[in-house]
């Protein structure tokens, strides 16, 4: 049932922001250091999401998931890869034998404008094709105009469909211009039965930004206090460097603390950040920074 | 699932490895003289005390004790620097001021780093907020030197003379900042004590004002505990007594003033309210009773001591409060990622220890994180005090560590009543969505400085002092002017 959204707690950008600049003046060093670039890597949706992805582009990819980098040991292997519902039959193959989950864009991404018999049949044909997760979008132009039921049945229709696939929910938070607005809609989609909620589609700017992600995680947050349930967290798009999804994980360390701490609960949705990590992995090793043609761009 | 099976479930898990701030840039000398007419010179009498790191007790340096011969020297050498500084043109008095900022800036990483050494403060304040906050304050009454006549239009603003001026141990190098700059910009002269705690930053400052070319005796700064500082308040040639520090000190200065013409201003205790209404941002609200109580180890008179909860929220607010301080990082105040450092001194962690106890015998219900303390050095765990009442002494009289009292209230003038009943006035803050409720209270409440939907900002432009027995006089802004000059 649609939660009560008159009584949600109201965000103060001023605070939020200063509250931000503490998680990020952490100093991570040394082991803490590596720890965390490596449980970053574990916790990577690898994505590719553009018109031109072809078959070819999704195989080398998913190789890459599973060896980020071989010349080091101990360097884990991504959380999922995640692209269009045309691919997930083709990434499903590729993945075959490992751990690595597919994960399947859906319901009109990334506007989501079209109908929800189109997008609950996408989401279908994903599952189908054997996503283990599908990442659907809210329908942004609804949620603004007020009609929260709406998009809160539109996810619960869309939960239904996903059968045993997870289900993330995207927000698309740079449309939903403040923090009271992202709250409303975690809520919305965490009590529709979303497993995680994500801010981005990466189709839009700005994209995961840390602020959002906090109001996010606090609404993970409140919600585990009520209920004792764990929602999951995805920030993605613009975190392209392992500095800020070092401080990313401090905020998730700091916020919600140990039992988020894993691929289960928080994953990043990004492409570019794993050669930036595993170029620091290797400079913890080697005691020197590689040139970027040291790492496969795939 | 119930809410006590929930509480102390959002604990971290990653610890972060240690990042102390180098200290190898850093030259402290084994012994350090006075400040006396432009040059360092030993003390007549040849006393000398220790000062100690408190986050290990281990000894800094030796400084020297200023007695009441050198005192007197002190006082001579600024009545003699007087005649020139007081009717030097504006313009130049203000470059003086502005190289001493400038050089603070330049400086700064390595002040940051000795006030954290000497004083327990985590380098993340230190470095972010009291060195900045410090250069700021020169910068800023650089500005007003060559506008003394705009700031009291036909006025004639005059210097008054030679300045006595007591800082205390909480923020060594700023306070100094405070005291001195008004003064210089407006042409008077100085004898700075700083406390005998903390006495290294202002010893390093002497360094830059020397570094300055500031005219001798201009500035002289003389290391002592009370007694040095008595002398300076009952020295006859004084013409103004500038005190930050306890209230008890305070009465005492009042007293030994009286009569004598000196003018006087003073900034003391507090015990600041800290009001969350139902409706405001609580996830920010809670940041903000940590900035308000925690920062610099609870050692600011402006801390948010008292905290007033809307009933509706109080189960909510305290058990956010309590996740959030589980996450506190207690330790070495030079490791970048402390926030919460050690306790100034020995005495003031006893102070705070009693306090504590008869919180518990008054029957208050306490909370501290499972921390480990350091072995060594004086440490005090973050603690709150929940079901206290008005009555109780930890609600009344100034801990001046980091330990909260909180209590609940249904209405706003509740709340107001509360917030008023007690013998300070100095800070309160109040947290609410609602523009028009911040106005009200802003009003209502007696003290100095309101902050709403924050805590602890400090700015040279704005002024900052108290009500009641938190003192009287302002500093910073153009009301810190006031307490230097004289009108015909």
């Amino acid at each position: 049932m649609l939660p009560n959204l008159n009584n949600l707690p109201v965000y103060d950008t001023t605070g939020v922001n200063e509250r931000i600049a503490r998680f990020c003046s952490r100093s991570i060093k040394k082991s803490s250091k590596i720890t965390g670039l490596k449980l970053a890597v574990s916790m990577i949706d690898l994505t590719t999401l553009e018109g031109k992805d072809t078959k070819g582009k999704v195989q080398q990819l998913c190789y890459k998931a599973m060896h980020p980098y071989d010349a080091i040991k101990g360097i884990p292997t991504v959380a999922a890869v995640c692209v269009y519902p045309a691919y997930v039959s083709t990434a499903k193959k590729a993945l075959q034998g490992s751990d690595i989950k597919v994960a399947s864009v859906a319901t009109a991404f990334p506007s989501g404008q079209s109908n929800l018999k189109v997008k609950l049949s996408d989401a279908k044909f994903a599952v189908a094709q054997g996503a283990d997760e599908i990442d659907m979008v809210i329908s942004r132009g609804k949620f603004l105009s007020g009609n929260y039921q709406y998009v809160f049945d539109e996810i619960a229709s869309v939960k239904e469909a996903c059968g045993d696939a997870h289900l993330k929910v995207i927000l698309e938070t740079g449309e939903l211009d403040t923090l009271d607005n992202v709250r409303k809609a975690s809520e919305i989609a965490i009590y529709a039965g979303a497993d995680f909620i994500k801010t981005s589609t990466g189709k839009i700017q700005p994209a995961a930004t840390m602020q959002v992600t906090y109001v996010m995680l606090n609404a993970i947050k409140d919600y585990y206090l009520k209920t004792g349930k764990m929602i999951g967290m995805k920030p993605a798009g613009g975190i392209s460097n392992s500095k800020l999804a070092l401080q990313y994980l401090v905020m998730l360390n700091e916020v919600l603390g140990e039992k988020w701490m894993n691929k289960n609960y928080f994953r990043f949705g990004a492409s570019s950040l794993l050669n930036d990590i595993l170029m620091q992995l290797v400079k913890t090793e080697t005691g020197m920074y590689q040139s970027p043609n040291y790492f496969s761009k795939d | 699932m119930s809410k006590k099976e929930n509480t102390n479930k959002f604990k971290a898990s990653w610890t972060y490895d240690k990042a102390p701030e180098s200290t190898d840039h850093i030259q402290i000398k084994k012994q350090y003289e006075l400040f006396i007419d432009g040059k360092f010179v030993k003390p007549v009498k040849g006393k000398y005390f220790d000062t100690t790191n408190p986050s290990n007790d281990k000894k800094i340096a030796r400084v020297a004790e200023a007695t009441k011969e050198d005192v007197n020297k002190a006082v001579k050498a600024a009545r003699n620097a007087f005649k020139n500084w007081s009717t030097l043109d504006g313009k130049e008095r203000g470059k003086y001021v502005f190289r001493i900022a400038r050089l603070i800036q330049e400086r700064a990483r390595e002040f940051a780093v000795i006030e954290s050494l000497d004083g327990g403060k985590p380098i993340r304040e230190s470095r972010d907020i009291d060195i900045p906050l410090a250069a700021n304050h020169f910068f800023y009454y650089a500005g007003w030197a060559d506008k003394l006549e705009y700031a009291f239009p036909n006025k004639k603003p005059k210097p008054i003379g030679v300045a006595g001026q007591i800082i205390p141990w909480n923020f060594p190098l700023l306070m100094a900042a405070w005291k001195l700059a008004p003064a210089l910009a407006t042409g008077n002269t100085v004898v700075l004590k700083p406390a005998e705690t903390t006495p290294l930053t202002a010893l390093r400052l002497a360094e830059i004002i020397q570094q300055s070319g500031l005219p001798d005796g201009v500035v002289n700064i003389v290391t002592g505990a009370g007694e040095t500082g008595a002398s300076i308040v009952n020295h006859p040639d004084v013409d103004k007594i500038a005190f930050t520090g306890s209230t008890g000190v305070g009465k005492y200065i009042q007293k030994a003033t009286a009569g004598t013409g000196k003018k006087l201003t003073l900034e003391l205790g507090g015990k600041g309210a800290n009001i969350i209404f139902e409706d405001a941002a609580i996830d920010q609200a809670v940041e903000g009773i940590i900035n308000a109580i925690f920062f610099n180890q609870g050692h600011v008179c402006c801390a948010g001591s008292r905290l007033f909860v809307q009933e509706s929220v109080a189960d909510l607010v305290i058990r956010k409060l309590k996740h959030r301080i589980d996450t506190l990082i207690i330790g070495d105040p030079l490791d970048k990622n402390t926030d919460i450092g050690a306790i100034n001194s020995k005495k003031q962690l006893q102070t705070i220890k009693n306090y504590i106890t008869i919180g518990l015998n008054e029957g208050a219900e306490i909370y501290q994180p499972k921390c480990t303390l350091p072995k060594f050095g004086n440490w005090c765990a973050p603690t709150l005090f929940m079901n206290v009442s008005q009555s109780h002494r930890i609600v009344q009289e100034e801990i001046f560590g980091p330990v909260l009292a909180i209590q609940t209230f249904r209405t706003i003038d509740e709340v107001i009543e509360k917030a008023n009943n007690t013998p300070y006035g100095l800070s309160a803050g109040v947290w609410t969505d609602k523009g028009s409720k911040i106005f009200y209270l802003t009003q209502k409440l007696n003290a100095g400085v309101v902050w709403a939907n924050t805590f602890n900002k400090f700015d040279a432009t704005s002024p900052f002092g108290g009500y009641k027995e938190s003192g009287f006089g302002r500093e910073g802004g153009l009301h810190g002017l006031y307490p230097y000059v004289k009108f015909d």
